[in-house]
């Protein structure tokens, strides 16, 4: 059986972290498993999990009450989700469903937003690799935006 | 009038069936559109009545989930049944009400409303859960700001002889919410009947003054004292045997609390959204509201017709319905029914009657449903945390 | 326990709520694609038709149906009732065939309003989504009727396009005061528009307001009005300062057809101008 810290060394998101930054980073993280159509989290409630994906499809939607849950992005292996951690009022802005089965670490925001505090090097190497999924995620939303199929 | 008033209202009267008889031929006299119960179709239906020989003499209802049977009791009490499909909101709030009506008329167009003149009604054989009904939709549609005048017009000088339950139903809930067995106010007439095999008549309780005159026209002779107990007497056996029961404590803040229960899913498997719990139910009162047109396009009218929060359309916002999923209309009609009715009107809307439960396809009991939601409070949607072995 | 109350005697008859009064149609606007405006007087006689910022009336199409449609007019102006609309559904596509000189059928007015008074004082902030910038209008006509009596003034108007956007000389003549900001923003833009283009919450982190002594009055879509409370919030503006004017089915308008409820609220007559506070719980509610 694998061990956290082994999972983050394997997941895309933490490609190339110095192993003992991993250590540390998985006291912070647990195993979960979402059956199809349960909620990972939904929008308004708080927000303190930071999720990598490992395997399964998850839709990120948004409630509209006149046609329902919109599905506007999804996420899946070897991908990440959930920012809202990041920043007061640290509260979900979106609902994320599980699709399929879906497994995945769970970390918790808070535990991670501690760890950086402590040791600020660690902090940055966090900081670089969701910014750079975050201008991914901008850059494709803008594209998606563009509506260029009309 | 106070004094003549008290007087009778302490004194309790007894008589036969040739009285109540008497009383309905009285009312039909007064000009009252007597309204009565009546056996047809298998069931027990509020209809118009002549005489006492219209009343279901001699039967009583089995009820039970998604189940109602008539059966004879083998003796001959006019009140021994217990409810059925009907209610009498029929009468007070009609399935169908023309609003009004419009002719095109010089570039413009005139409006011929209503002249809301209906004969003035007279109930008899109404319960203590029906009574309430009847003060749940008063306060709908009279004490909320504006006043319906459909309701008002068929409200304005009801007379209502009203029946002590000597039964409970199979699926009466009512001393649960304290709505009877017994009929406390509200009423011009009250009647408590004894039907053995030897012996047949009425205790009689007087509520206004209306009903003391009307009383007075009627052949009675006083209550004895043991006579005078019937009405607490055998209410209070009736209710020591209703079919169902509701745990009204912080119901409503319960149902608040759990909105998302997975137990909404349950029952939304069962339940075919087919209506039926709002028809039968005598505080339900949504409607719709149908603009027409004639095929000349000249006469237009405006009805009311009854409908439901079950169906598809009855959240229909340009662009889809809100409450889409058959577990969100269900949530709707019980959390109305039980919770949101209480911030809106300061009661709850049920009163126990328990037709919703005898004529549920399915048989799908709503103090089964709040009892299920309460012993499994808090209850979100399941999300498993597992240690996988699998990778 | 039900507290049996019996009706008690009704002496005069009730008025008839249902009843539409006949209103001729002055002029009609055609204000976008789809969206249209209506001047209405009453058809008989010279009467004033008054009425509260973010009141609605139902408008009835003879024959056709009665939709909910909100005052889009001058407050201090009620000879003449406005109505701004979409043409969407069978009513207001019969609506927005009709022509000056038509008669149409008015019931109201309707629900609650916008905070104008008790906004005195503060610095006021509108944020408009779509459509939603009718609604909102009346509030501004009438703040900026009285514009000594409030703080700053800041309109946030986002729509789906340059095409979209309503009132557009309208809100050019007041572009032009001194005393009040207008920002515009579009989701999607042509090379000829040189504004802001992004979804309306953008605009708010750097809007010209004071958080703790502003009230917001927003309407629009509902998940805009969501996100919009959001992000105001961010900034410090209370729930109990936040206005939002919600949107359901209604038949009755009064409180009897049941179709506008949402949770224990009746959004013809409890609403539909609520506080975000009121809302924030239901609102967070799916399929209510």
């Amino acid at each position: 059986m694998q061990t956290i810290e082994e999972i983050l060394a394997q997941h895309d998101f933490f490609r190339d972290m110095d192993p003992v930054y991993l250590k540390l980073l998985a006291g912070c993280g647990m195993n979960v498993r979402f059956d199809p159509g349960d909620y990972l989290f939904r929008e308004g409630e708080p927000a303190n999990t930071f999720f990598l994906i490992r395997h399964g499809q998850v839709a990120i939607e948004l409630y509209d009450p006149r046609r329902g849950q919109l599905p506007i992005d999804t996420a899946g292996e070897n991908e990440v989700l959930g920012w809202s951690w990041l920043y007061p009022p640290y509260k979900w802005h979106f609902s994320a469903r599980a699709v399929s089965l879906t497994r995945a670490i769970a970390m918790d925001g808070k535990c991670l937003r501690d760890k950086c505090d402590a040791d600020h090097d660690l902090g940055y190497d966090l900081m670089r690799r969701f910014a750079l999924i975050i201008i991914d995620r901008l850059q494709a939303t803008r594209l998606q935006v563009l509506d260029v199929y009309g | 009038m106070t004094q003549q008033m008290t007087l009778y209202t302490e004194e309790r009267a007894v008589f036969g069936p040739e009285g109540l008889d008497q009383l309905i031929t009285t009312l039909a006299d007064r000009g009252f559109r007597v309204i009565g119960p009546t056996v047809r179709d298998g069931a027990v239906v509020y209809d118009d009545i002549a005489a006492a020989a219209d009343l279901p003499a001699g039967w009583a209802d089995e009820q039970t989930n998604g189940r109602y049977r008539l059966t004879q009791r083998g003796d001959k009490a006019l009140f021994g049944y217990t409810h059925s499909a009907q209610s009498w909101k029929r009468y007070l709030h009609p399935p169908e009400a023309r609003l009004w009506a419009a002719r095109r008329l010089n570039g413009a167009f005139a409006l011929l409303p209503e002249t809301h003149e209906p004969q003035p009604l007279a109930f008899i054989g109404v319960r203590a859960c029906e009574l309430a009904a009847i003060a749940v939709q008063d306060r709908v549609f009279l004490g909320s700001g504006v006043v319906d005048p459909t309701y008002a017009a068929h409200r304005q000088g009801l007379f209502i002889v009203a029946v002590n339950c000597g039964q409970a139903g199979g699926t009466c809930f009512c001393a649960s919410l304290n709505t009877g067995p017994r009929a406390t106010s509200g009423f011009d007439l009250a009647l408590t009947e004894i039907a053995h095999k030897d012996e047949h008549y009425f205790v009689v309780e007087v509520g206004s003054a209306r009903g003391a005159e009307v009383l007075a026209a009627t052949a009675h002779r006083p209550a004895t004292d043991d006579e005078a107990l019937a009405p607490e007497r055998i209410t209070a056996r009736t209710a020591a045997r209703m079919g169902r029961s509701l745990d009204t404590g912080g119901l409503k803040e319960l149902l608040y609390d759990n909105l998302e229960h997975p137990r909404w899913e349950q029952v939304a498997q069962r339940c075919l959204a087919c209506a039926n719990c709002t028809m039968v139910c005598p505080t339900c009162f949504c409607a719709t509201i149908e603009d027409t047109t004639d095929l000349t396009g000249s006469r237009a009218e405006r009805w009311r017709k009854w409908d439901s929060c079950f169906t598809m359309d009855f959240s229909y916002i340009h662009g889809g319905s809100v409450r889409f999923s058959a577990r969100a209309r269900y949530r709707q009609w019980l959390v109305h029914k039980l919770a949101t009715w209480v911030d809106q009107f300061g009661t709850f809307g049920c009163v126990g009657c328990g037709r919703c439960i005898t004529w549920c396809p399915v048989g799908i009991d709503l103090t089964e449903e709040a009892r299920a939601i309460r012993e499994t409070s808090g209850r979100m949607q399941k999300k498993e945390v597992v240690n996988d072995a699998n990778d | 326990m039900v507290d049996q109350l019996f009706a008690p005697t009704i002496t005069t008859a009730p008025a008839e709520p249902m009843l539409p009064e006949v209103f001729r149609i002055q002029r009609v606007v055609k204000e976008s694609y789809d969206t249209f405006t209506l001047e209405l007087e009453p058809d008989r006689g010279n009467r004033a038709f008054p009425f509260e910022p973010g009141q609605f009336n139902m408008l009835y199409v003879f024959g056709v149906g009665e939709i909910p449609i909100s005052i889009s007019g001058d407050p201090l102006h009620p000879e003449t009732l406005i109505h701004t609309t979409r043409a969407v559904g069978t009513v207001t596509k019969a609506m927005g065939a009709l022509k000056p000189g038509d008669v149409i059928g008015v019931r109201g007015p309707f629900g609650t309003e916008w905070p104008v008074r008790a906004a005195k004082g503060y610095d006021v902030v509108f944020v408009a989504g779509g459509i939603g910038l009718a609604p909102l209008r009346p509030a501004l006509y009438h703040i900026l009727a009285h514009r000594e009596k409030y703080g700053r003034i800041v309109l946030l108007y986002g729509c789906r396009s340059p095409e979209d956007i309503l009132f557009r000389r309208e809100l050019e003549k007041w572009r032009a005061r001194f005393d009040l900001e207008i920002y515009v923003t579009v989701d999607y833009a042509s090379p000829r528009w040189h504004s802001n283009v992004g979804v309306v919450t953008k605009l708010i982190p750097k809007a010209p307001f004071d958080p703790l002594n502003t009230i917001a009055l927003v309407c629009g879509p509902e998940v805009m009005m969501r996100f919009t409370a959001i992000e105001l919030a961010k900034r410090g503006v209370r729930p109990d300062d936040i206005y939002i004017s919600m949107e359901r089915n209604m038949k009755c308008a009064i409180g009897f057809c049941g179709h506008c409820q949402l949770g224990p609220v009746f959004i013809c007559k409890d609403g539909p101008v609520f506080t975000y506070r009121q809302m924030q719980g239901w609102l967070a509610q799916w399929e209510i």
